[in-house]
């Protein structure tokens, strides 16, 4: 049988929750209004992904507490995700080249 | 028994190392979780590789594609997105709540957290399949669209799609963990761990509303 045995943490403060709920619904305006603002493509994309990033953060940090987690919790899990996702992406050049392959 | 012993051990928390000892000598839990919200975290993980590759693959597909469909008007289609955008995120915000109701022992709130996420959860759903009996209304299969690449439709369903099975399964397991709360039978910790999963399924859906809708929103 398992003792509730975690290291006795703050429940978290519900103001600080509400605070990245904001901050979270804020970067999502963002979002939306750069969607109308004509920037180019690539420019888009990465400041989307920026975007994405940040809040990706917001949420693993806080609401998924790993900010107050050891920090070999965090070692453990984000550098490995993060490099199978760079190898993964590894191969996008790829389709640029399937892109100027295609007949015109 | 000695090995029970040592499964005690092991989960005990690591406030309880003895003077001098490092975390990872045995006798206690390293990361200092209980098992199963490391369990959670090790498929958390595993599951946003899968997400990753599937978004690789529309990235892929879409960059060597020469007419990719930007068929997302504001209205209906990005006012709608961005709506299950925020309810999703405020389903978030419920299930922290529920989570720390659940630390501080008032099991009653928990419950009440509980299935308000739960009902963001469905509301989501419900837009989404809205959305998709529309876009499916247009046209749109997994091989062919009115207005461009024949994939748009696969990559589209498939990532939308995983994803809302993500969503479905997260309402019915929170579902479960709601009732055995009010029963009493479930710990915070039981909480805390459904948590994990649906923040993961919101986190997925911060990357799946830009890449795919704004990215593909008609402009102009």
């Amino acid at each position: 049988m398992n003792h509730v045995a975690e290291e006795p943490h703050a429940a978290g403060s519900g103001r600080l929750f509400l605070f990245i709920w904001v901050l979270l619904l804020a970067f999502t305006g963002i979002e939306v209004v750069l969607t109308y603002q004509n920037l180019g493509v690539h420019l888009m994309l990465v400041l989307l992904l920026g975007l994405s990033v940040v809040k990706a953060y917001l949420i693993i940090a806080y609401f998924m507490h790993l900010r107050y987690e050891r920090p070999s919790l965090a070692i453990t899990l984000i550098p490995p995700l993060v490099a199978i996702l760079c190898l993964l992406f590894l191969a996008f050049p790829d389709s640029l080249r399937l892109l100027h392959l295609r007949p015109r | 028994m000695a090995s029970e012993e040592i499964m005690h051990a092991q989960d005990a928390g690591a406030g309880t190392l003895p003077a001098g000892s490092s975390a990872w000598s045995g006798g206690a839990a390293p990361y200092a979780i209980v098992s199963k919200k490391l369990g959670m975290w090790l498929f958390i993980i595993s599951d946003a590789i899968t997400f990753g590759s599937l978004l690789f693959a529309y990235t892929y597909v879409r960059v060597a594609s020469v007419q990719w469909p930007m068929p997302f008007h504001a209205w209906p289609s990005i006012a709608n997105a961005t709506l299950m955008t925020v309810v999703l995120l405020s389903s978030s915000l419920t299930m922290v709540m529920a989570v720390r109701s659940a630390r501080i022992g008032s099991r009653s709130h928990a419950v009440r957290w509980l299935f308000a996420t739960m009902a963001g959860g469905l509301a989501f759903i419900v837009l989404h399949a809205r959305e998709w009996m529309g876009l499916i209304d247009e046209g749109v299969r997994l091989f062919k669209n009115p207005w461009g690449t024949p994939l748009f439709g696969a990559a589209f369903f498939s990532l939308t799609g995983l994803h809302m099975t993500h969503v479905g399964i997260g309402v019915v397991y929170l579902g479960v963990i709601a009732f055995g709360q009010a029963a009493g039978k479930f710990k915070p910790e039981d909480v805390e761990v459904s948590g994990l999963y649906w923040h993961f399924v919101d986190l997925v859906w911060m990357f799946i509303f830009p890449l795919v809708y704004l990215m593909s929103a008609h402009l102009g």
